[in-house]
């Protein structure tokens, strides 16, 4: 992974801005210290007793997304395509996240499975759980070392500590505050670390405009610098530039199909690392909510992490040589970093790295708090060791979660000596969530469909999205850009449906009897309603209120900068 | 749901209240104190510091009136009704 490159990056962080990094530290250990009181049983552990309150995971769910690669990289992405990054929020993440809320929480929550493999297990039976449950734990533990080696990194460059200290040390802390307070004390600090980021973000785009002389100024010096792609860079449509696909029209159906639908909607309400988080909440009705009160600040994070890359585009020298063509020491993913160096004192300067590395790990802390969850419930407790009592599996539970950062350690030494192989998996594994949402949203919908359709429809979509990836990288394929993944994500879609439909007309579907909560044709209305009274009472807490909501905030924003 | 103990028996905006109260505190001070002309010239004639630590100190006073106004109340029955907590 090449975050970050040999250029000058080294911050001049002074006593004070460690004192600020100190503090957020110890609030974090003291937050795991105080959440292992309410730990008394597994779920407790894995779901926070399913207790929280709306605004706490709605946070949660954005902030567990909000780590190393969504910073460097939208804030890359502002920097060289301009404004058609928008739509990796406002048509990539909202539309899905309002689709989660509305039609598929019900199903989750209401069916009471504790884990996104569960429900695979309970609609399919064990062949897709074991495919995806073991595909899922493979990958969160193997990420959550991608995401120390990302922190140690940057540690590395901006204060000069050795890779393997801020390896050792952040997976310290990780552990300590996971494994003592369980997903509970993961989700209060990222709640915490959401606020951090956001007055890590603010000033700099407000300072960063303030430089350019306000939006005006920032276009200006973009058309300055790059007349012949501004128009494409200042326009959100049709994105040639993002997806490399010259067509406009070809370009516009890569968003919205590729992007907007099977990416997005696969991420978003399949990956357990998110919905786990909705899955915590205290009520079915909270747990509809998450996302959809999620969705509110996502939509103007946005604003706040793209137009700062845009700006850093044109304000360091360093990028603006760069996005020139000619050769610099600094990449796109350093545009963060730069604009921190160069616009802030110190004392913010303190904040903003505390916000950094308090994303970096938080990251991680998602990563191992859903792989403890799944290898524990999905893999040790329905295959290896059924029918122990209950603090059985919060003890083994504890246990590995120290196994998983203790993986994650060997993960991010393995990385640190072969970048491109870890980046490689990240995009590996970014392609089972495609396939995945296509197997749901058949399952939920089509009692018909076949438990052996469900295994192989994973396997063969997955498949698919491989070998379109690895055709691509050895030029067999021509994408540029990000269409690439748009085009292995919808073909993985297609394949899956397609072969799933096949295979479902040929076997024997389970009996009606034992798909009801799972299937939305054999399950009663009343079990997907929630209560609406008390404190779930009141028009502002409708999930089809707050949803309109913020599909309608997504549109003005949408056609503000078209 | 489970039983009747409550993970999230203490309150995360009253952490957050001190956070940010801390936080808005010093950089208040620094930037009423230390500011330099370099670290102005740097930010465009914005004192970063100062803005940011006022700022910071607002967010921690919101989160001090919502606990105020909808205070915790740890539920005492072990399923449905709960007293209003927040929002």
């Amino acid at each position: 992974m090449h975050l970050l490159a040999d250029a000058d990056l080294r911050l001049d962080a002074a006593p004070i801005d460690y004192v600020l990094l100190a503090v957020y530290f110890v609030m974090v250990l003291g937050i795991g210290a105080l959440a292992r009181r309410s730990v008394s049983s597994s779920l407790d552990f894995f779901l926070s007793g399913r207790s929280l309150p709306a605004w706490v995971t709605g946070l949660a769910f954005i902030s567990a997304n909000l780590g190393a690669v969504e910073i460097f990289g939208m804030t890359a992405n502002g920097a060289q395509y301009g404004l058609p990054t928008m739509h990796y929020y406002w048509i990539g993440a909202i539309p899905a996240m309002v689709f989660l809320g509305l039609v598929m929480m019900p199903f989750y929550y209401g069916s009471k499975v504790r884990s996104v493999p569960e429900f695979l297990l309970r609609r399919f039976g064990k062949f897709a759980h074991l495919v995806n449950g073991l595909s899922f734990a493979t990958a969160q533990v193997l990420i959550a070392g991608v995401n120390l080696f990302a922190l140690a990194t940057v540690v590395n460059l901006l204060l000069g500590w050795p890779l393997w200290l801020s390896v050792v040390v952040a997976a310290a802390i990780v552990l300590a505050y996971t494994s003592l307070g369980g997903l509970s004390a993961a989700v209060y600090n990222e709640v915490m670390q959401f606020f951090v980021i956001v007055a890590m973000l603010l000033p700099l785009t407000f300072v960063g405009l303030h430089k350019v002389g306000g939006w005006q100024g920032l276009v200006d010096k973009i058309t300055a610098a790059n007349p012949s792609t501004a128009a494409v860079q200042l326009s959100s449509w049709p994105g040639t530039n993002l997806t490399g696909i010259a067509d406009a029209t070809l370009s516009v159906l890569g968003i919205v199909f590729g992007l907007g639908f099977v990416l997005s909607f696969g991420y978003w309400t399949t990956n357990f690392a998110e919905v786990q988080r909705a899955m915590s909440a205290k009520s079915m009705s909270a747990a509809r909510r998450t996302p959809l009160i999620g969705a509110y600040p996502k939509t103007f994070i946005a604003l706040i992490i793209i137009i700062p890359g845009m700006i850093a585009a044109v304000l360091v020298p360093e990028l603006a040589a760069l996005k020139q063509g000619q050769s610099s020491d600094v990449t796109y993913n350093n545009a963060i970093l730069l604009l921190i160096r160069d616009l802030l004192p110190n004392g913010m300067l303190g904040i903003a790295i505390t916000g950094l590395l308090a994303a970096f790990m938080a990251g991680m802390a998602a990563n191992v708090s859903s792989f403890n969850t799944v290898f524990t419930y999905d893999l040790w407790q329905a295959y290896v060791r059924k029918d122990k009592p209950d603090d059985y599996y919060l003890r083994v539970g504890r246990l590995v979660t120290v196994v998983g950062c203790v993986v994650a350690i060997g993960t991010a030494f393995i990385a640190s000596s072969f970048n491109n192989i870890m980046d490689y998996l990240q995009t590996l594994f970014g392609f089972f969530n495609a396939p995945l949402f296509a197997t749901f949203i058949l399952g939920m919908f089509w009692k018909r469909m076949t438990p052996l359709a469900g295994g192989l429809g994973l396997i063969a979509g997955t498949g698919t999205a491989v070998t379109i990836d690895v055709l691509n990288r050895n030029d067999v394929l021509h994408l540029a850009g990000q269409g690439a993944s748009f085009v292995a994500a919808s073909a993985a879609f297609v394949v899956d449906i397609a072969l799933s439909v096949v295979v479902s007309l040929l076997t024997r579907p389970k009996p009606d009897s034992e798909l009801v909560g799972l299937v939305w044709s054999l399950t009663p209305r009343d079990q997907l309603r929630h209560d609406d009274t008390g404190e779930n009472a009141g028009w502002y807490r409708k999930p089809v209120v707050l949803a309109g909501g913020v599909l309608a905030i997504t549109l003005v924003l949408n056609i503000v900068f078209w | 749901m489970s039983g009747n103990k409550r993970a999230g028996l203490f309150d995360l905006r009253g952490v957050l209240a001190l956070l940010f109260g801390v936080y808005g505190f010093v950089l208040t001070v620094m930037g009423i104190a230390t500011t330099s002309q370099e670290d102005l010239d740097r930010a465009g004639g914005i004192n970063v510091n100062l803005w940011m630590g006022v700022g910071m100190l607002g967010a921690a006073l919101l989160f001090a009136l919502w606990v105020r106004w909808r205070p915790l109340t740890v539920p005492t029955e072990e399923t449905g009704e709960r007293a209003p907590e927040d929002a």
